[in-house]
């Protein structure tokens, strides 16, 4: 492979849905904006349990990601981030899509259906996995965490984001998927 | 009455050496690892390959730099512990309360994220210990010290992880074939480039425990037994001619290493074990000698002989 490799930042949540159009397998992306963490239990409890996302989904992007955190003075800063193995959350992909979220970051692939699910609505991007020192650079700051109840891994953790990344496109908006040996 | 504080102090010695190297395990990768990950990616010929590599490495840096956790799974923490001849197996009890406590610490002093659940109600005990967590194993050894040997494991690397019941006539191609399917079947998952440790012969679990140990030993030592030093380089050499790459992505990069740790069988059977790491091979060992005093390394490994 001796192409270049385009290079892209995004704004999320995502407002516009066609953004994600200019975004292509094998492309490289940063994120600004708002990620919130989900794993899963998180997705256990909205999509089998059906309670009501803490946070709004519409537009957003989840990061299937479990942080370690330290509790300064009832607070919690962040430690290191960095991503978890998406296929277990791949048998929600369905409902995620449906409850609004646009994008997701994860490692390791969505699942064999994602790329005619995420088709014309959300892509999947790959966060380069165990780079949880190099990710928190990027963390501005944690805004909120929700369900807490469910353990710190598990939790939802709305983190602030800045040039997020870099993150490798592997399903694309456009039915495309980046697999090894392309 | 003196015994019993005697005993205490070499409680907390060896709850103060497994702070420390759990906080070198978690932050600092073994420099045979870092050389591995830097010459695989002077020789990876893919481009997004080689930026996940570069970013791997920078991650490293960071890590080291800032004292950081270099991945946020700091993993179920799984000992090995040598015991030798001065540290009579009766302090096994002394041993794990100290690593208990070392490990409850570090959790808050590192900090580690906390991974041990109940594993039906999953319920978080919120101090990375519980039942039979963390996973010591006890090795007799010559030695006269104790050697505690730290490997903080991800998950994503260990439920990527398979164990089988071969039939005698399968043989070597039949071990070969396992370990492949199953890289070929993690593909992503275990955040490659993986290091392997399969585990040979035995019973189930003592294939499963050979798995593991093998993972302890540094990249760059091949098995004493030329034969299976062979078998390690050609199956090393199959497994990055499977293209997954780093992150399962593609390139030529998708092991660092095979590893593989053998005992004789049952002539009926062949038990055969693959565990998987992710490129975050981390590893540390605390050296405790008898009157408490101790030292961190990242060099030493179990041996594994119970002789």
């Amino acid at each position: 492979m001796s192409e270049d490799v385009s290079k892209h930042r995004l704004t999320v949540p995502v407002k516009d849905p066609d953004e994600l159009l200019g975004l292509k397998a094998g492309d490289i992306v940063y994120l600004d904006g708002t990620l919130i963490t989900a794993r899963d239990k998180a997705h256990q409890r909205m999509f089998e349990e059906g309670r009501e996302p803490p946070v709004d989904l519409k537009g957003a992007a989840i990061f299937h990601a479990g942080p370690v955190v330290r509790e300064v003075d009832g607070d919690y800063e962040l430690v290191v981030v960095g991503p978890t193995t998406s296929t277990r959350m791949a048998k929600y992909l369905e409902d995620a899509l449906e409850a609004g979220v646009r994008v997701i970051v994860g490692k390791g692939g969505m699942g064999a259906k994602a790329p005619e699910l995420m088709e014309g609505r959300a892509v999947y991007l790959t966060a380069p996995g165990g780079c949880a020192a190099l990710l928190a650079e990027r963390v501005k700051r944690i805004r909120d965490v929700h369900w807490l109840d469910l353990g710190i891994p598990e939790a939802m953790w709305v983190l602030e984001v800045s040039e997020f990344g870099p993150l490798i496109v592997t399903v694309d908006a456009h039915g495309n998927e980046l697999s090894a040996g392309e | 009455m003196a015994e019993e504080e005697a005993e205490e102090e070499l409680v907390e010695s060896i709850a103060e050496a497994t702070v420390k190297a759990l906080k070198v395990a978690e932050t600092r990768l073994p420099d045979d690892v870092k050389e591995s990950l830097e010459s695989a990616r002077e020789s990876e010929s893919n481009e997004r390959a080689r930026m996940i590599l570069d970013a791997i490495l920078e991650n490293v840096r960071i890590a080291e730099e800032k004292g950081l956790p270099m991945c946020q799974d700091t993993g179920l923490i799984t000992v090995i512990a040598e015991v030798g001849r001065r540290f009579p197996i009766r302090l096994a009890e002394t041993i794990q309360e100290g690593v208990k406590r070392g490990v409850q610490r570090a959790t808050k002093e590192v900090p580690l994220r906390p991974n041990v659940v109940h594993p039906i109600t999953r319920e978080n005990t919120g101090d990375n210990t519980g039942r039979r967590a963390p996973v010591i194993r006890f090795v007799p050894t010559k030695g006269e010290e104790l050697r505690l040997h730290f490997m903080p494991k991800g998950f994503g690397s260990e439920n990527s992880s398979a164990v089988t019941r071969l039939l005698p006539t399968e043989g070597l191609d039949g071990i070969w074939d396992f370990v492949l399917e199953t890289v070929k079947k993690a593909g992503g998952m275990p955040c490659p480039p993986i290091v392997l440790g399969v585990g040979v012969g035995g019973t189930i679990e003592e294939a499963a425990f050979l798995a593991k140990l093998a993972l302890f030993r540094p990249l760059n030592v091949r098995n004493p037994d030329p034969a299976l030093a062979d078998l390690e380089d050609r199956l090393l050499e199959a497994v990055n001619e499977l293209g997954i790459g780093p992150m399962g992505l593609g390139g030529d990069t998708t092991a660092l290493a095979v590893n593989i740790e053998m005992a004789y069988t049952h002539t009926a059977g062949l038990p055969v074990a693959v565990n998987i790491q992710c490129w975050a091979n981390r590893r540390a060992t605390a050296i405790i000698y008898p009157d408490g005093f101790y030292e961190i390394v990242q060099d030493d490994y179990p041996r594994g002989e119970v002789e």
